[in-house]
């Protein structure tokens, strides 16, 4: 089943049309068919290499890295088609920021952490940069833990911390779009339960799509869901639906644990 | 007995022998050189041994052979009157030996050490009206000849400026008339007005010089040797008095320092077997510096493309076999290698360009420490390639996922994560590279480095840096005295020393390097939990 329709019938930000992908020969995505609801959290469920990671790296274009991968269909953002030749991926990746599954806090303070995306944009002054430290690090709840330390080695955070750090780093430059690669699957629950609090903060200014294989996480952040399976996209629906009544029979076997 | 092997432990013994080997075998050649190195400026008695058949011989016991019959060998200096400077003596032939308080040993400039006792000290051949003891005459005497030239080195140093300024207003005028054009006459005419000017000046100089030299070998002294053999020597020859026997340990202390910092700061004298390294440290520290100025960031660069930008392939996959290979093949082949490509290609090739009115006297077209340092660059690249390429593989893919997903380019990724994380895997690949290079002698002898260089190659001389100049390197001058100096025995010493000198150098540059990338490891440690 697929649907270009966003479930929540919201506007869409993200319109995913007839996107497949190849590793050389070997097809990971084949025909996907997905709108991305506005300021609303998406999660991608499926079994372990089902393909949506993949999905989500082609949302900023990071399958640009590997070299055999090859994309044929449309995605656009706002309107604007990605996958275009004409698309500055720089300019789309400030739009469509992204956090990792392994936290990669990098060899610096905290605060050029944080501030390394406007680094690189040229931005140097010192009052916006004190800014958006501050703005990022509370939006991502880790003020208070860190504001003593600010100019102290990121490298000594704890995971959750540095996955934090992380997630404030990618909302410092103001991203329409935040990607997450399964964000909590190296944390403790505690820290697990930390990050999903800051997600239900995060879509109140940023539409948030997020990968996880932990269906309790899926069905306690987000608001639509997509199940993948073998590359396909299975059923797409409002959460509540999907995991209480999904449309899809492999979709009821997987939510209730009969198999992946 | 099965099990024996399973558990593992004979393998654990084996390594733990294996590095152990190691350990010792370095430690042996450490402990070699540094004893012998170091105990080399230590006075030593000089003993003075009655022979049987009433001979008379004093010198250095160097050497004690427990061979059947025992026998012990003298340096007993005196070159000029001896023809050599040691002897070995039958142990049974010694029917006494003593430690005379008043044998002296004069260093001199030539001819090597001279043991023997004091007799007069005289000027023009008159000896000197007030009595007293000959030592301290000597002393007096030679502190005051010691004190004149300093003055006569203050001439030597205006005629060597005024000799290059020559140079260089000859050289004007040869540059002028090659260009053979109208109006150059004039020019040329008036150089040749001051040419003549400045050779009248260092001519009056070097009349100057003379009357000082003459009026300093006036004052002798006259010793004799053990056996009473007199013989006159200038005072002005002498470099250094002392009574090894009468010395506290106080004054071989001082003597030791003194002998360490000649070792450090002077000119070598006696076809370098005596004097000072200092042109020769200098040499050695300011090449491997170039080198390492050539080679990093061109091996960095390198391997940013190799690893960075390059598309993995066939292509990728041959340059890096054909860089680890290129660190096998014997350094000779990099100096025949320098002497054709850098030395007659293109240092030929610049002096055609830059300084034909030179030729045939090659400017860049012969060895010099600019093509010893590329020829040496070129051997340790493959090193810093290697190394950087190993240390930007080993950062994690999440710092480059990282930095791109927030919108940063390649570049930007590059230089300001991935190089600064680099940096403690480059510094180790510039340390290894350097203290290769600074070892390394074969391709020097065809590239650039000479027995005896006349001048540094930095010096207070525009433009400073004298990139066409021969220098002089530790390395090669271990060879050249250990192996070609007409004394070997007498500059064996010497070897030690300057192994241990090549050691120390090595050592301190790696240590210091080392410093550095403990500094930056901390700094870009990734976290491991």
């Amino acid at each position: 089943m697929a649907s270009n329709e966003s479930p929540l019938l919201d506007s869409t930000i993200l319109n995913i049309r007839d996107l497949n992908l190849f590793y050389g020969q070997a097809q990971a995505l084949s025909s996907i068919n997905l709108a991305i609801p506005r300021k609303k959290v998406t999660a991608f469920i499926g079994p372990s290499g089902c393909g949506k990671s993949t999905l989500l790296r082609c949302l900023n274009r990071m399958n640009d890295l590997i070299d055999i991968v090859r994309v044929a269909g449309s995605i656009t953002l706002d309107g604007e088609e990605i996958n275009s030749p004409a698309m500055d991926v720089i300019n789309l990746r400030r739009r469509v920021g992204m956090v990792f599954q392994q936290s990669n806090p990098f060899p610096k303070s905290i605060y050029e952490n944080v501030i390394f995306g406007l680094r690189i944009a040229g931005i140097n002054n010192k009052g916006t940069l004190d800014e958006t430290v501050e703005r990022s690090l509370r939006g991502a709840a880790i003020w208070d833990e860190v504001k003593d330390r600010l100019h102290e080695s990121a490298l000594g955070l704890s995971g959750g911390q540095a996955q934090r750090i992380c997630i404030a780093r990618a909302i410092a430059v103001n991203p329409e779009v935040i990607l997450m690669d399964e964000p909590c699957s190296a944390l403790d629950p505690i820290a697990t339960a930390k990050i999903e609090e800051l997600i239900h903060e995060l879509k109140k200014l940023f539409t948030v799509v997020i990968v996880t294989h932990n269906m309790q996480q899926a069905a306690r952040v987000s608001d639509c869901t997509a199940f993948l399976y073998m590359g396909e996209l299975i059923e797409f629906n409002e959460t509540r639906k999907i995991f209480t009544n999904p449309d899809n029979a492999q979709t009821e076997d997987y939510i209730t644990g009969r198999f992946g | 007995m099965k099990h024996f092997w399973l558990r593992g432990e004979p393998q654990v013994i084996a390594t733990a022998a294996a590095l152990g080997i190691t350990l010792l075998l370095t430690l042996t050649l450490v402990i070699v050189v540094l004893v012998n190195g170091m105990g080399f400026f230590w006075p030593a008695g000089v003993a003075r041994a009655v022979l049987k058949d009433g001979t008379v011989i004093a010198g250095e016991i160097t050497a004690r052979e427990m061979g059947q019959p025992p026998r012990l060998q003298f340096k007993v200096g005196n070159r000029d009157l001896y023809g050599q400077d040691f002897r070995w003596v039958d142990r049974a032939e010694i029917t006494s030996l003593s430690y005379p308080s008043d044998l002296i040993v004069l260093e001199r400039k030539e001819h090597g050490n001279f043991y023997g006792f004091t007799k007069t000290v005289s000027v023009d051949g008159e000896q000197a009206a007030a009595g007293g003891d000959p030592a301290q005459r000597l002393d007096a005497a030679w502190e005051q000849v010691a004190g004149k030239s300093k003055t006569a080195s203050s001439l030597d140093k205006q005629v060597s400026d005024l000799t290059y300024q020559a140079e260089r207003i000859r050289q004007q005028m040869t540059r002028l008339s090659h260009d053979d054009r109208q109006g150059n006459t004039a020019t040329i005419a008036a150089l040749k007005g001051r040419l003549d000017g400045t050779l009248a000046r260092i001519d009056g100089l070097a009349e100057q010089q003379n009357g000082e030299a003459t009026e300093l070998r006036r004052a002798t002294v006259t010793v004799a040797d053990a056996s009473g053999t007199g013989k006159e020597i200038p005072i002005a020859d002498i470099v250094r008095i002392y009574r090894p026997n009468s010395m506290t340990v106080w004054a071989k202390t001082m003597y030791y320092l003194e002998r360490l910092r000649e070792l450090l700061f002077d000119e070598p004298r006696e076809s370098n077997t005596e004097g000072g390294l200092f042109p020769a440290i200098f040499g050695t520290v300011m090449m491997v510096l170039l080198m390492t100025l050539f080679s990093l960031p061109f091996g960095v660069i390198a391997a940013v493309y190799l690893r960075e930008y390059a598309q993995e392939g066939f292509l990728v996959r041959m340059v890096r076999i054909a860089v680890n290979n290129l660190a096998g093949v014997p350094s000779i082949v990099y100096g025949v290698f320098g002497l054709g490509f850098f030395v007659y290609g293109i240092g030929s090739g610049m002096d055609r360009l830059f300084y034909p009115e030179r030729l045939p006297t090659p400017t860049f077209g012969t060895g010099g420490i600019l093509w010893s340092s590329l020829t040496l660059a070129l051997l340790t690249v493959p090193v810093i390639i290697v190394a950087t390429e190993e240390s930007l593989a080993a950062i994690p893919k999440g710092i480059r996922e990282g930095s791109l997903s927030l919108g940063a380019t390649k570049f930007q990724t590059l230089t300001r994560l991935l190089l600064p994380m680099a940096t403690p895997g480059i510094m180790t690949g510039m340390i290894l590279s350097m203290a290769r290079a600074a070892g390394e002698v074969a391709p020097l002898m065809l590239v650039g480095v000479v027995k005896l260089a006349p001048s540094l190659p930095l010096d207070m001389r525009f433009p400073y840096f004298h990139m066409d100049r021969k220098f002089m390197h530790l390395g090669f001058h271990i060879y050249d005295v250990g192996f070609q100096s007409p004394n070997v025995e007498a500059a064996k010493p010497m070897v030690y020393v300057t192994t241990l000198l090549l050691l120390a150098i090595v050592i301190a540059a790696s240590s210091s390097a080392i410093y550095l990338r403990t500094i930056m490891k901390k700094r870009y440690t990734t976290r491991t939990f």
